[in-house]
């Protein structure tokens, strides 16, 4: 006997995701998911994120990673509020390890939670946990092959920040070729060039930040 | 190796569904993954039938149907394969294309006894 079926594979947890979004719009808090590989520099471009912005808006970080605290350690230090969530070997975050440590945020003294995923360019594409938005966060020394090699991410998110750029002249990725594939896959996409040691381009990723949150506040739409 | 989510959602599904029609055995899983949908097949099957020991759907045979990217734009009406996941309309050039199909993460349908 057929039993027609045609279910999201991953309905539990989206489902799970749109509890997570619905708590972060009832707080009116601006939610973004922090994505890229191991070593992109996701949480150095987290802490002049709070270096920033830390003055001008409420924010909390939700900080995962397989096994250690080293990443939460680093962001304790500047005083703002940080959850750890311990994916023991899991590849990605997802929207029922989210809900489960929120209880812990005073969410309704908060504008802005950033939550730096698990180092990894697949998985974390694939599983909603309630964000607003996703954001990518590639290094030039990874190569410029990574936007078509990792599709799904670059599609995914509303903003690609390509990291590291100090160092581009010791490297021969090629810039011209990584913004064409990344505006192909993702037509409109804000594209960042960032560099967490000169400080380059870290006013226009936290005014990007800034102005969702302020949208955000005013009742607008964020996905984009 | 998200693959062990999908599995476990896989798995779920497949549960519910012959649970619901009284089934006494799961023999085929029909899956529909889109060509965009960051999925090994091979390790999909892996994860699925390490979880399937002992269950309903221990011996079931799982089909794997891969559907391809297809983008429809907005602007000009053309509909096709987006190829090399350029998604600006190759007819006229419009961003506006979205996609119609390649995401899929679903259990088509079950064979069961």
């Amino acid at each position: 006997m057929e039993v027609p079926v045609m279910e999201n594979i991953l309905s539990s947890n989206d489902k799970k995701a749109a509890e997570n979004k619905k708590i972060f719009a009832k707080n009116k808090i601006f939610a973004l998911n922090l994505i890229g590989s191991p070593g992109a520099g996701k949480t150095s471009l987290l802490e002049k994120t709070i270096d920033v912005l830390s003055d001008q808006v409420k924010m909390a970080v939700i900080e995962g990673d397989l096994f250690t605290n080293k990443d939460a350690d680093r962001i304790a230090k500047y005083n703002v509020p940080v959850i750890q969530i311990n994916t023991s070997g899991g590849c990605h975050l997802d929207a029922m390890m989210v809900a489960k440590v929120l209880p812990q945020l005073d969410l309704s003294e908060l504008d802005l939670v950033i939550i730096e995923n698990v180092g990894n360019l697949v998985c974390p594409a694939e599983f909603n946990i309630g964000e607003d938005t996703k954001a990518v966060v590639l290094s030039i020394t990874e190569g410029d092959d990574k936007p078509l090699k990792y599709p799904l991410i670059f599609k995914e998110a509303a903003v690609a920040v390509l990291n590291k750029v100090d160092i581009l002249k010791f490297t021969n990725f090629d810039m011209v070729s990584a913004r064409h594939d990344i505006n192909c896959l993702n037509p409109g996409v804000t594209i960042l060039e960032t560099s967490c040691q000169t400080g380059r381009g870290i006013n226009e990723w936290c005014s990007w930040i800034k102005e969702r949150i302020n949208s955000k506040k005013n009742g607008c739409n964020n996905n984009g | 190796m998200h693959e062990m989510a999908m599995a476990q959602g896989v798995m779920e599904i497949v549960e519910d569904y012959a649970h619901r029609s009284n089934a006494k055995k799961v023999c085929t899983i029909s899956l529909l993954i889109g060509e965009m949908a960051g999925v090994v097949f091979e390790s999909l099957e892996f994860c699925f039938s390490a979880l399937a020991k002992g269950t309903i759907a221990e011996d079931a045979e799982i089909k794997l149907k891969k559907v391809p990217l297809v983008g429809h734009c907005n602007n000009c009406g053309w509909q096709g394969h987006i190829e090399n996941y350029n998604f600006f309309c190759p007819e006229c050039g419009s961003a506006k294309v979205d996609i119609i199909s390649g995401r899929e993460l679903r259990v088509e349908y079950l064979e069961v006894d």
